[in-house]
């Protein structure tokens, strides 16, 4: 299973043989991690995959006591740096919490306790291990944060968690991880709060520590990042490991038909899958031929948007934004958060009026007109956005929901257009059956596509997306990609389509836009975009791109 | 700085506008009464002219909005009129009461917390039997009327057992009782709040990453949850001060106590309107002050607002 | 775990309904007369005659317990209605009003609130002199600025939701968002605090009635008679104890009830206050 040829020079820090893990939810128990077994040696990393759900947190979780309320975990073997942690009470459990064992969580806003200063955060496992006097915590905690490049750390050890970006706090939740010096680090989807720009640079940090000898157990659900770090790779599904080996043996050549999916999943930034939607798809679009460029149905004129912020100075959070949207066309629009593509998909909506510059949709004014005379074409152009659930009534079926875009939600109207609704569920992939269901009961991806459905039933001509699959798992996401391109090529329908995510922009644009601090710094179409990027951030967001099939990190470094 | 300088100047203008507001309403309340004050009393029927006299003293003559405007003055002053029935002015009659209701509240607020900071500590998201009878005891004290406690407290540890005296004086002694009636009406509603911000607390991915670091489950109780758990427990000191003054007036009654409340529930059956408003009014500034107190505090408790500048 | 709870509910639910009929047919539970005197046996201990023994005059405190229900649910009820329909309509005006009618109905209920507690009520009641029709006002307006602030919150929370934003991209008219999701999503939490307000309000009226400014005395009420009582500690505990005990177990079946609507209420709306 392991790589034979370290064998001789290290030893197994971590080894862990039929790792089950079950919970008790009622009558019921639910097992959440079955018969799973992995080795760590020190300076090595070892990933798990898998997506939500599939147990991955749970057996992070159980190798430090933590796997919570009402769990049981049982194992053949569980041993750590020699000891046998099936039968160690809770003192040497908090012993080796922090002690020998470090955690990193995602999303470290919430990991760091928001009402206690960074410094005491990092201060706290040296507290609990007694690892230096009291008098010289608060100096060792400086130089923790300096140790993982956090600029300025003696005054960010004074400040709150809310007053350091996304990256310091990921960085500081890893020194207070790493202050009693454990010879194991467990980081459980450590970047997948952060922009790509920000991920590379922790993941960059997690190698340095590799290299300096701490064995790394990285959990993630993106193989691009896993293909970052990984020395070996094991993919969980559903609770067991379906595949494990090394990262080159997985990545390249997967024997698991799961991991193939997953792999075929990824989007990536460089080169379009051959096969992929997009370019299957690619001969029946309008737009994305080289022909006359198509039909003009949406203009944006030079508009801005301005909102007071907190702190009361007065900032645009978009700037002098112009584009236009052919027939038929796909226009990806990127950038990180706060970029301002959210306030961007707002103005073309007509949801709100820009502060300066025009919009208009179908050869009329779209902007600064009266609502009645935007209603009668307000179903030509439709929203998807980002949380489907949200933008359901809460009290309505999904036969309500998709019957109130046709036209009324009532009773009668339901029993009229029968067929028409389940036609728009087939269109969009779903079962008729899912009809008189709450939108709350269905998954991730069904509600999407009820959101979907509901954009479709009006015959729009513009569908805007926000961010339409970030919330999704991978697999899922490819599918709803696919739905979006079948639905252009089928019915003509441009989209919009806003994300931060590289590869998904790159999968399914015709042309793509760059945003930065409301601005547009870049533009074009989508491959010389891609290939040939002009302005140096779109060179840095390409450039932080994880990379799942390439071999480079294998190289020594 | 400076938005903490901003914040403060807006909230104490909301505190002079919500007090000269609340001075306001008692201004029309003693006006808008049905039937003559001054015939109130005077008593026995009055002579036509004994009753323009007291009238033309009293300045009842004058247009409404002059007598607006000399009320709200003698207000800025400190003047708050003079009781009909104790032939006092009400100044005086609360500053000698206050100190009596001030004791009992702050000895039933301290015992309401420090009981419920114990109950909800040591059973927020523990075994589930022992949690159940804590949410059950504590409905029972939010449904049991604090006279009725009282009462029940009278008749077992005064008649019966004389463990307390029946008519508490100024000792220590004739305060237990009271203050035990008193924080029960108040314990029920704080465990609930504490033991519902403890739980969501120790949700939070920061308590799992504090354990991460090898703390036991004490201190990640109280070095992490315990402080999130008290920023709900701010937002009830408004429904708080409300609790122990409404409290003060019937327990005070129930236990022939000197203080406000019982001044108050006295001049309410005497119709003793200057006293009534004078109470009113005090307890209003009393209540923006406090309200302003503990919105600072906040800002202490979590520090995300101290750049916030509403 | 369930089933207890289930119990605990349902033991609730039967309390209310003997409120109920104590409220609506009270002759039917009561076994004498709620003003029948009987000097001969004034002040005696629970007999299987008188199970909650006889005050000064000799009236059947069980009886009277029984009669005394309707005033005390009245002034619940009856104040909390006040408070929901007042309330509701000012927050959803100041809602929708503009930013002036906003400021102008937010700040007179800052003021409103400003009176803690019981005091608003003691004060109207001062005002208007006791009885049981000014108790219900004084405590319904009491209880308004509450229902004020929540309405506002939550008619803006609908307002600026996702699915209103949807409902105006399809192109629906204003009037007919606000019927088909803005009302109907902002009432029930609205309706949810009314009912746990219930039991405060009837703990409020019976406080008034306690500090003698509630129904006129012949009356039976709760809080009143456990007024009376309290001159009589020493020689008829029952006197005072059982009308507080009916009005605890009336507030704690309230509450139970309540509790339990509000967490169904709550399940199904799952984006409220979000």
């Amino acid at each position: 299973m392991s790589a034979d040829e370290d064998a001789g020079t290290a030893r197994a820090l971590l080894t862990v043989e039929a790792l089950d893990v079950s919970f008790a939810t009622g009558r019921e128990r639910v097992h959440a991690v079955r018969g799973v077994g992995f080795e760590i040696r020190p300076g090595e990393c070892l990933a798990i995959v898998g997506e939500s759900g599939s147990g991955k947190s749970v057996t992070a979780r159980a190798l430090m006591g933590l796997a919570g309320q009402g769990s049981s975990v049982t194992a053949k073997r569980l041993e750590l740096d020699g000891e046998d942690l099936t039968r160690i009470g809770d003192r040497r459990w908090r012993e080796l919490r922090g002690g020998k064992v470090g955690m990193v969580l995602q999303d470290a806003l919430s990991s760091l306790d928001p009402l206690r200063t960074v410094g005491a955060e990092v201060a706290e496992t040296l507290r609990n291990h007694r690892t230096v006097p009291r008098d010289e915590r608060r100096e060792r905690a400086v130089a923790l944060l300096e140790q993982v490049r956090v600029p300025d750390p003696r005054l960010r050890a004074r400040q709150y968690p809310h007053q350091l970006s996304g990256g310091q706090r990921q960085r500081a939740l890893i020194a207070s991880a790493m202050a009693a010096d454990p010879p194991l680090l467990i980081a459980d989807e450590p970047t997948t709060a952060l922009d790509v720009t920000v991920q590379a640079r922790i993941l960059d940090l997690l190698s340095t520590m590799k290299d300096a000898g701490t064995a790394v157990l990285l959990i993630s659900h993106d193989l691009s990042v896993v293909a970052r770090l990984a020395d070996r790779i094991a993919v969980m599904h559903e609770g067991v490991f379906v595949e494990q080996g090394t990262a080159e043996q997985v990545l390249r050549s997967p024997s698991a038909p799961y991991t193939r999916r997953l792999l075929a999943a990824v989007p990536s930034g460089r080169a379009r899958p051959a096969g992929g939607a997009a370019s299957r798809d690619g001969g029946n679009a309008p737009a994305s031929g080289n022909g006359s460029p198509p039909e003009e149905i949406l203009a944006v004129d030079g508009v801005s948007k301005i909102y007071p912020r907190p702190d009361g100075t007065r900032r645009p959070a978009v700037d002098g934004v112009s584009l236009t949207l052919g027939r038929g066309e796909i226009l990806g629009v990127v950038g990180e958060s706060g970029s301002g593509k959210s306030t961007l998909a707002g103005l073309v909506l007509g949801l709100q009026d820009p502060d300066a510059g025009t919009v208009s949709f179908l050869g009329t004014p779209w902007s600064h007109v009266p609502e009645p005379r935007r209603r009668p074409l307000r179903g030509r152009i439709q929203f998807v956005h980002q949380d489907p659930l949200a933008s359901f009534d809460p009290r309505y079926t999904v036969e309500r929901v998709v019957t109130e875009a046709l036209g009324s939600p009532g009773r009668r109207a339901v029993r009229r257009r029968r067929d028409e609704i389940a036609e728009l569920l087939h269109r969009v992939g779903l079962d008729a059956s899912l009809l008189g269901r709450h939108p709350r009961r269905l998954s991730g991806g069904q509600r999407q596509r009820v959101a979907i459905a509901r954009a479709l039933a009006p015959r729009p001509e513009v569908i805007v997306c926000d961010e339409p699959v970030s919330a999704l798992d991978v697999s899922v996401q490819a599918q709803v990609l696919d739905l979006f391109a079948d639905l252009r090529a089928s019915l003509g329908v441009s989209l919009l389509f806003i994300s931060h995510d590289l590869g998904v922009i790159h999968h399914l644009s015709d042309r793509v836009i760059v945003m930065r601090e409301g601005r547009i710094v870049e533009s074009g179409p989508v491959d010389e975009v891609f290939h040939r990027p002009a302005h140096p951030y779109t060179q840095d967001l390409l450039a932080a791109l994880p990379q799942p099939t390439t071999t480079s990190d294998a190289a020594p470094a | 700085m400076n938005a903490t300088v901003r914040w403060l100047v807006r909230r104490l203008l909301l505190t002079v506008l919500v007090t000269a507001g609340a001075a306001t309403v008692a201004f029309a309340g003693m006006r808008l009464t049905p039937g003559d004050p001054v015939r109130t009393l005077l008593g026995s029927p009055p002579t036509p002219e004994l009753l323009r006299q007291v009238r033309h003293e009293l300045g009842y003559d004058r247009p409404l909005l002059e007598q607006y405007g000399l009320f709200m003055g003698r207000l800025l002053r400190g003047d708050l009129g003079h009781s009909y029935q104790l032939q006092q002015p009400v100044a005086r009659v609360i500053g000698d009461q206050l100190w009596a209701t001030l004791e009992l509240a702050a000895a039933g607020f301290l015992l309401a917390v420090t009981v419920a900071t114990v109950l909800a500590v040591a059973t927020a998201g523990r075994r589930p039997a022992l949690r159940r009878l804590a949410v059950a005891l504590e409905l029972l004290a939010i449904s049991t009327p604090s006279f009725w406690t009282g009462v029940l407290l009278l008749t077992f540890f005064a008649f019966r057992w004389q463990v307390f005296p029946v008519i508490s004086g100024s000792g220590p002694q004739g305060l237990v009782l009271p203050a035990v009636a008193l924080a029960l009406s108040l314990v029920g509603v704080f465990a609930q709040v504490l033991r519902e911000g403890l739980e969501r607390a120790l949700e939070e991915p920061f308590a799992l990453t504090s354990r991460a670091r090898g703390s036991g489950e004490t201190a990640v109780r109280i070095r992490h949850a315990l402080r999130h758990a008290l920023i709900p427990m701010i937002t009830l000191s408004g429904w708080c001060v409300g609790a122990l003054l409404s409290g003060a007036v019937v327990i005070e009654t129930i236990f022939s106590r000197q203080g406000l409340g019982r001044v108050m529930a006295t001049a309410i059956a005497g119709r003793d309107l200057p006293v009534v408003t004078g109470v009113v009014v005090v307890s209003a500034l009393a209540f923006s002050v406090i309200n302003l107190a503990v919105d600072g505090l906040y800002r202490v408790v979590d520090p995300r607002l101290r750049g916030a500048a509403l | 775990m369930t089933g207890r709870r289930s119990l605990g509910v349902a033991a609730a639910a039967a309390m209310l309904a003997l409120l109920a009929i104590a409220v609506v047919w009270p002759a039917l539970l009561a076994p004498h007369a709620p003003d029948a005197v009987d000097p001969a046996a004034a002040l005696a201990a629970p007999t299987s005659d008188h199970y909650f023994g006889t005050d000064e005059l000799g009236r059947d405190v069980f009886s009277r317990v029984v009669h005394g229900a309707r005033p005390s649910v009245a002034i619940g009820l009856g104040a909390t209605a006040i408070a929901v329909v007042l309330g509701s309509l000012l927050g959803v005006l100041a809602a929708v009003g503009g930013r002036v009618v906003d400021e102008a109905v937010m700040r007179v209920a800052d003021v409103f609130l400003a009176f803690p507690g019981l005091l608003l009520a003691l004060l109207v009641v001062a005002i208007l002199g006791p009885g049981t029709g000014n108790a219900m006002l004084a405590i319904g307006c009491s209880l308004t600025p509450g229902f004020v602030r929540l309405a506002r919150g939550q008619a803006l929370v609908v307002r600026d939701s996702d699915y209103v934003r949807a409902a105006i991209t399809l192109g629906a008219p204003r009037p007919v968002i606000y019927l088909r999701h803005v009302l109907p999503n902002a009432l029930p939490p609205l309706l949810v605090l009314a009912m746990v307000n219930v039991g405060t309000a009837i703990i409020a009226g019976s406080s008034l009635s306690f500090l003698g400014l509630g129904p006129k005395p012949p009356t039976p009420e709760w809080g009143a008679m456990l007024s009376e009582g309290r001159d009589f500690l020493e020689i008829a505990w029952a006197m005072a104890v059982f009308p507080g005990l009916a009005l605890t177990v009336a507030v704690v079946s309230v509450n139970v009830v309540g509790r339990t609507l509000q967490r169904r209420f709550e399940g199904r709306l799952p984006h409220v206050g979000r």
